[in-house]
């Protein structure tokens, strides 16, 4: 099975949902006229990234009677959607989140669970933590969302990984930082390796949607990506440019690449989950 | 290792569109700054003119009498290079009669007073030139506190204030400033014969490697004594990062209400735009 995945590289409004919503709507007829499946949206794309305190009026509570969520659902019908927003959940806790929706239909929410709150972020002073990863099914297979420090841990696609998801969708609105000789900054090539690394010891596809634009001070490189189960490039987008990526994964890949390489059907899940229980029950 | 190097054409690509973001979301296309000659102030208007091109851009030549005539020179060549709009304002009769007002005045005193006024006329000509005041300063002025407050600190963006002294002049040649401009002993010009490194009692090219290490690197003094760096250098670095750090920050407001600003009214600059 081959599916056309695409990587909307946008630059959103700072908290203006409405605009963004617009936008959304217009890169989704753009990739649905291309012919994709499944389009993917950077973190918070419907409502920016430095939010501070306006983190809670560009809350939504995700449901068909919220306006801009029923808008994303409709647009939802044959063209499956990772869509980034600030997620209000019935006790009014706030969380940066992503939706997959399809079919008219809210097919999982992941709360990002890693909130960096050291050096230039400050995420932990406005947003809750998630607190569960899952893995779950897609007319593609199965597959798992994280959002930028999200895989930054290891255990999170690891987890994903055990969970079934061959596919591991990424959201990012990651800040460039770390100018030196080399010609592109240091935080694009970490990432970039990191995203590459899942590909090649999981065996899995990566796709990864970075935004890009300017917030204040703050660069967004873009540069987005999918890798597959081999950890080699099948598409890269310009960074710091707003573009569509758009780029064909053969699911088939998954079968050669695990008779190939079965890190999958070796992996001691049982002895990882000894192990693990044993060093908490130490500490 | 200290390697201060950096790859110009990506601080190129990231500083224009850094600068054509920040104008363009509160609905402005041009660009004013002072243009003294030095390498700072060249740097930023070689870039604004990449940003936005040189109809947009307005050099601002501010001498006062005591100017070295030849920064006025490097200025206008620079400016003819570039083919960017232009104009001289001479301060000499709006700065004298406060230096003359009162009996006794000090070099430091009259170059604030010079470079406030600087900072006057700039924010007076962005109206009818409808254009925001480009800062000019460096990642090394800043740290060590070499600047004037609401003086040549003002400004609406500082597109260079994370590149060190080092890196300006590698980035200078990059953007295509003259080299005589590149060469010349870094100067405020606020009184003759004024060089920075004759004030600061160090080189550049020697800070620049040691606030990396403190900075970027976040070494302990201590530790940079150890890397080789002299322990007088390192305490007179330090301090001085420590005096001047309330030119870096907005005044603290006392607080008394439930929300205050500054500490929980917290927005981008870019809220709303």
């Amino acid at each position: 099975m081959k599916i056309k995945i695409a990587l909307a590289q946008f630059n959103p409004k700072l908290g203006d949902i409405q605009a963004n919503l617009k936008k959304h709507l217009e890169v989704i007829d753009q990739a649905r006229q291309q012919g994709a499946d499944l389009l993917i949206f950077p973190e918070l794309s419907l409502t920016g990234y430095a939010l501070l305190d306006l983190a809670v009026d560009a809350a939504i509570r995700p449901h068909e009677e919220d306006p801009v969520f029923n808008a994303l659902l409709a647009a939802s019908e044959n063209l499956d959607l990772m869509i980034g927003f600030v997620h209000e959940d019935r006790r009014h806790r706030f969380y940066i989140a992503s939706a997959y929706l399809a079919d008219g239909k809210i097919i999982h929410i992941h709360n990002k669970i890693y909130l960096p709150t050291y050096g230039m972020f400050d995420e932990g002073r406005f947003f809750a933590p998630g607190d569960s990863v899952r893995a779950f099914d897609t007319r593609f297979g199965r597959v798992g969302m994280l959002i930028c420090e999200d895989f930054w841990h290891a255990s999170l696609p690891y987890l994903l990984w055990l969970d079934g998801a061959d596919i591991l969708l990424f959201a990012s609105a990651s800040p460039g930082r770390g100018l030196t000789h080399e010609p592109r900054l240091s935080s694009s090539e970490w990432v970039e390796h990191t995203n590459r690394a899942y590909a090649g010891l999981f065996t899995n596809f990566v796709a990864h949607a970075n935004r890009v634009g300017y917030e204040d001070g703050l660069n967004f490189w873009g540069g987005s990506t999918i890798f597959d189960p081999n950890g080699d490039l099948v598409v890269r987008a310009p960074d710091f440019e707003s573009t569509l990526a758009m780029a064909e994964i053969d699911l088939n890949q998954l079968h050669r690449s695990r008779a190939r390489l079965p890190l999958l059907r070796d992996e001691r899940t049982v002895l990882v989950a000894r192990e693990l229980e044993r060093i908490l029950g130490e500490s | 290792m200290i390697d201060l190097t950096i790859n110009t054409e990506l601080a190129e690509k990231i500083l224009v569109g850094f600068i054509r973001s920040e104008l363009g979301r509160v609905g402005f296309k041009r660009t004013l700054m002072g243009v003294s000659g030095g390498i700072d102030s060249a740097v930023s208007l070689y870039l604004s003119t990449k940003a936005l091109g040189p109809e947009n851009v307005l050099a601002v030549r501010m001498p006062y009498q005591t100017s070295a005539p030849d920064t006025l020179e490097d200025a206008q060549f620079m400016i003819d290079d570039l083919r960017v709009q232009s104009m001289t304002v001479d301060i000499t009769p709006m700065v004298d009669p406060l230096i003359q007002y009162y009996k006794e005045m000090s070099k430091i005193r009259a170059g604030n007073i010079m470079a406030r006024m600087r900072m006057i006329v700039l924010y007076d000509q962005s109206v009818p030139f409808n254009g925001l005041v480009m800062g000019t300063s460096n990642k090394t002025e800043m740290l060590l506190g070499y600047s004037t407050i609401f003086g040549d600190a003002a400004a609406a963006i500082q597109p260079i204030g994370d590149l060190y002294k080092t890196q300006v002049r590698q980035f200078a040649r990059h953007l295509g400033v003259p080299e005589k401009v590149i060469a010349k002993a870094p100067s405020a010009d606020l009184w003759e014969d004024q060089t920075d490194e004759g004030e600061l009692g160090f080189t550049y090219a020697e800070v620049d490697r040691l606030l990396y290490l403190l900075i970027d690197q976040r070494y302990r003094p201590e530790t940079c004594v150890d890397e080789g760096f002299e322990p007088a250098f390192v305490e007179r670095v330090v301090k001085l990062m420590q005096k001047n750090h309330y030119k870096r920050v907005m005044p603290p407001i006392a607080k008394l209400s439930q929300r205050t600003i500054g500490y929980d009214f917290l927005y981008l600059r870019d809220w709303g735009t």
